[in-house]
């Protein structure tokens, strides 16, 4: 299990470096396509399988699909994005690297919590969720629905042709 | 299930995979690979709290609900805010930040 997680922490790292690393748009896409898949195997990890299986079909599946029309659609598949100056880089590394180190060392210092074993192993499986969903977080499962339709209702608006203008 | 890892260990995967979103957003010019390193750190706050979940009360729910509200959200910000890029690049004919600048002065 131990051995599970260095193979999917490395080749999550490695690929988020990538995404940001690469030039070309459409490697970034397939760089965070195999990043997302190896959080879903962390997510079998920690005992969410319901999640998992949401993760793959929601971000691999709809979102990285959608970016990659888009880009197919604006024609980006070029690889020469200029990157910005050497100062802008090194701001963010300086920023970036500080609040990194003060969170590793904190989480070094820290309490250690012993991994506790859940009384039942289906714990993360859809029937428990489910149920949960239903009955202890009725209302927030109701407003992310609200929340949906106006996310739908804003797109469709921005993305309709202005019809007064031409 | 996975007694053998420390909780140490999934807090710093998750802490490096998000300062390699913020590097991502500061350094990237292309709207479409910034609104990629959001989608990065929004995934690494989904470690923790899966982290905490299963160290801290494994027989509760708090911590994937709290993931799957978080996955939702991000779902829905990904449709809106491609719609505001393909708006962008409509008017502008480029998604480069640095040349979107009409709001600037």
């Amino acid at each position: 299990m131990t051995f599970l997680f260095y193979l999917l922490a490395a080749v999550a790292i490695l690929s988020a470096l990538m995404v940001v690393f690469s030039r070309s748009p459409i490697n970034s896409v397939i760089f965070l396509i195999i990043c997302f898949l190896s959080i879903a195997g962390h997510y079998i990890l920690l005992n969410a399988q319901f999640l998992a299986v949401v993760h793959i079909i929601v971000y691999t599946g709809a979102i990285m699909v959608l970016f990659l029309f888009v880009i197919m659609l604006l024609n980006l598949n070029t690889s020469n994005e200029p990157h910005k100056s050497q100062l802008t880089r090194i701001t963010a590394v300086i920023t970036g690297g500080l609040l990194l180190l003060v969170l590793i060392a904190a989480t070094k210092d820290a309490v250690l919590i012993q991994a506790k074993n859940p009384a039942d192993y289906n714990i993360g499986l859809v029937k428990q969720i489910g149920q949960t969903l239903f009955k202890q977080f009725l209302l927030p499962f109701e407003i992310s629905s609200v929340l949906f339709i106006s996310a739908m209702v804003g797109a469709v608006m921005l993305g309709k042709k202005d019809s007064k203008k031409n | 299930m996975n007694t053998g890892i420390p909780l140490e260990y999934f807090l710093i995967l998750a802490s490096v995979m998000f300062f390699v979103g913020i590097y991502g957003f500061l350094t990237r010019r292309n709207l479409i690979t910034i609104l990629m390193s959001v989608e990065l750190v929004l995934n690494s706050v989904n470690i923790n709290f899966l982290a905490f979940n299963k160290y801290l009360f494994p027989d509760q729910f708090q911590g994937q609900f709290f993931g799957l509200i978080i996955i939702a959200v991000a779902a829905a910000e990904a449709a809106v805010a491609i719609a505001i890029i393909i708006n962008i690049y409509r008017h502008f004919t480029t998604i480069n930040v640095e040349d979107v600048d009409q709001m600037k002065f």
